[in-house]
């Protein structure tokens, strides 16, 4: 096995050496000795070791150009009736967007005040060399309604690209927010998102990822989230495109009594591989998180789930939950499911659970004996797996595109 | 009409069916009684389309069409139904949902319109209606959380509303009260006609109280040991399988003293 891919690094920085300096480029040039230190992470590393970065590595490494033809990608934008902001290739495009208030949207957002990049290279990678971003503000008991936020790489037939887009969304006390997130793509492509969010005292955000890059793309997102007291995150992700993704969730309950459910599902075929880290920092009391993830895999396809929780010494009271449950499809789709509980404070409840099978073979003989055709039934018994997840989300147009988009994905892949 | 001819079956080299003879005219209703074990459930898991178990030999024909070639779902598409002795349960799958489904396949399959969600609630609220069943059954998930009652009267939901040719009803009686057992019967009796024919698995004269079967069969060790009329069944609750010769411990071929 090769050791850490040092030659895409030294690529990586020597952009970043290209590059005319900005505001930001303290923390930048930070972020580029994190960088330079670790490089791109490789297997030996515990929180690599089920994902293996070397076939993105040894792609040529090249910023992805803007775009200035924007108006063909219109159809690739989720069909929802909600203000949007759309990134092409990690640059802001106004035409594209229709959502650009100023005072709650700012052009760049590389301030790294959450982003740690100690244990983090590709967010450390990613304000090295990021362009445009949001940062989203929601006023004091403002509720901020839905907002979409698009990304779009779009690499050329032959040539690969890298991208790196930011956000960073603050809802001050008692705000609320709605986020869709979608990210899709064409071509050959490595998109290395940054999120941070920070809900302070009673906010509360429900967050709906929806990761469709093209099936030759990578994504590796890395999103640090920090709640202070009865502050709720809702997230669900769903991550059916890229040929390799990861997404990686930095969570701090920092304030008594928040909650963060983070739920997930992976449909993934062929050779893709999908991976889902979380770890989750009790530091406060009487906090709850809570995660299902939910994974369909065909083919030869790889789900990953590493969970973390942290429950530090004042967090008495903590609830915490983590079940990860894997329906195969296919003799050789596998999934490697790592729950990692470290708990210092001594009255707390926390569980974790896998579950790994195939469809019931008595539910499918029902669903036929009923005259339902054998894919139709694998279908509905699929559909029914994911419900008890998706169930939870509550925003409705968010939940709806959820359901078009599994749809999609079964309509394609089969 | 239903023909099972010489009908042999099991599971992993073990036999269950020991050789069917069977026949079921159209427009009859036949009941089929036989002590635990003797394969009742394995002939109606075999009649739908089970894969589970191995046919060894004879064959099944109904109204011509060879049903042993056909996959479960075309079975259905043909006409066929299996009130299961025991309904499995479909988390995550809403019984409005599932109902639709069902029927828009078989439509489908018989080149018949499908029906949208406002023509499919009228026809599942009339026949929720006609079987004393709350509406909430709809928005329910499929058998999940239903007492041993609520499933068997959701199995004659699906069959009220697929309305098929033939059905095969599996102790579809058996935990129910007395009411419930009306409305069970009720569910076969309105489907009875010159065009429909069932066969009637049941341990207990009770249900033939209320759907009177114009032949009785009795299975034991994967045979038709014994058929008759009605007072077949009346014959049986009386004395016991014992008192017709059957041993109804034994498993496989078991004919104490059958003629
Ligand atoms: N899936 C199975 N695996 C193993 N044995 C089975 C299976 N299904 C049925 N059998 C056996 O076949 C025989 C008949 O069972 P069954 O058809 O359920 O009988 P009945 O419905 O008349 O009570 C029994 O001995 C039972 O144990
Ligand atoms: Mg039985």
């Amino acid at each position: 096995m090769s050791a850490t891919p040092a030659q895409p690094a030294a690529d990586f920085l020597a952009l970043f050496d290209a590059r005319a300096e900005d505001s930001f480029h303290e923390a930048r040039a930070s972020a580029a000795r994190a960088f330079a230190a670790a490089g791109i992470p490789g297997r030996r590393l515990e929180a690599w070791k089920y994902t293996d970065l070397r076939p993105l590595a040894a792609l040529p490494v090249r910023l992805a150009p803007e775009i200035t033809d924007v108006a063909r990608l219109a159809a690739m934008l989720p069909a929802i009736a909600a203000p949007r902001i759309v990134f092409v290739n990690g640059k802001f495009s106004e035409s594209l967007s229709t959502f650009s208030d100023g005072k709650i949207f700012s052009g760049l957002a590389a301030a790294p005040s959450l982003a740690s990049h100690e244990n983090a290279p590709l967010a450390a990678l990613n304000t090295m060399l990021a362009e445009d971003g949001a940062v989203i503000r929601v006023p004091e008991n403002v509720d901020g309604g839905t907002l979409v936020l698009v990304h779009l790489t779009i690499a050329s037939v032959d040539a690969p690209v890298f991208s790196a887009s930011r956000y960073r969304i603050d809802l001050a006390p008692g705000a609320a927010l709605n986020v869709i997130e979608y990210s899709s793509g064409q071509g050959v492509y490595w998109n290395n998102p940054v999120s941070e969010i920070a809900l302070a005292e009673g906010a509360r955000l429900g967050h709906v990822r929806i990761q469709a890059e093209s099936v030759e793309g990578f994504q590796t997102a890395t999103l640090f989230a920090d709640l202070l007291g009865g502050a709720r995150y809702e997230a669900f992700t769903l991550g059916l495109g890229a040929r390799l993704a990861r997404s990686e969730t930095q969570l701090r309950l920092a304030g008594a009594g928040a909650i963060a459910h983070m739920d997930a599902a992976q449909l993934l075929a062929g050779a893709q591989h999908g991976d889902v880290t979380t770890v989750v920092a009790h530091d406060a009391p009487g906090c709850a998180s809570r995660q299902t993830v939910k994974n369909v895999l065909d083919g030869r396809a790889r789900a990953v789930f590493q969970g973390r929780i942290e429950v530090a010494r004042a967090a008495q009271k903590t609830d915490g939950y983590q079940m990860s449950q894997a329906l195969l499809l296919s003799p050789d789709a596998e999934i490697d499911c790592k729950p990692e509980l470290e708990i210092f404070a001594d009255d707390v409840k926390c569980s974790h659970g896998a579950t790994v099978g195939a469809l019931d073979p008595e539910q499918m003989f029902y669903l036929r004996a009923r005259g339902i055709p054998g894919d139709l039934a694998r279908r509905m018994l699929i559909r029914a797996f994911l419900a008890e997840a998706i169930e939870n989300v509550a925003d409705v147009p968010a939940r709806a595109l959820l359901e078009d988009t599994i749809d999609a994905w079964w309509e394609q892949g089969r | 009409m239903l023909e099972i001819r010489g009908l042999s079956a099991g599971i992993e080299g073990k036999p269950i069916l020991n050789g069917i003879d069977l026949t079921v005219p159209t427009g009859e209703v036949h009941a089929i009684m036989g002590p635990n074990g003797s394969g009742k459930s394995t002939l109606s898991y075999i009649l739908a389309g089970h894969e589970g178990y191995d046919v060894t030999g004879g064959e099944v024909w109904l109204d011509g069409v060879d049903l042993l070639a056909l996959a479960p779902e075309e079975r259905a598409a043909a006409g066929l139904f299996l009130a299961f002795q025991y309904p499995v349960e479909l988390p995550g799958v809403g019984n409005a949902n599932f109902l639709r489904t069902a029927l828009n396949a078989v439509r489908r399959a018989r080149g018949e319109a499908e029906l949208d969600a406002v023509q499919f609630l009228k026809l599942a609220r009339a026949a929720l209606r006609d079987l004393a069943m709350a509406e909430d059954m709809l928005k329910r998930n499929v058998n999940v959380g239903f007492s041993g009652g609520e499933k068997k009267r959701n199995e004659v939901l699906q069959m009220a509303i697929l309305k098929p040719k033939f059905a095969v009803l599996d102790e579809t009686d058996s935990g129910l009260d007395i009411d419930a057992l009306k409305i069970v019967a009720g569910g076969v009796n309105a489907l009875r006609g010159p065009h429909f024919s069932a066969l009637v698995i049941t341990h207990y004269q009770r249900l033939l109280d209320h759907i009177t079967p114009d032949r009785v069969h009795v299975l034991a060790g994967g045979r038709i040991l014994r058929s008759g009329g009605p007072e077949l069944a009346h014959e049986l609750e009386r004395g016991g399988y014992a008192a017709l010769g059957i041993d109804a411990t034994a498993q496989g071929v078991s004919e104490a003293n059958a003629a």
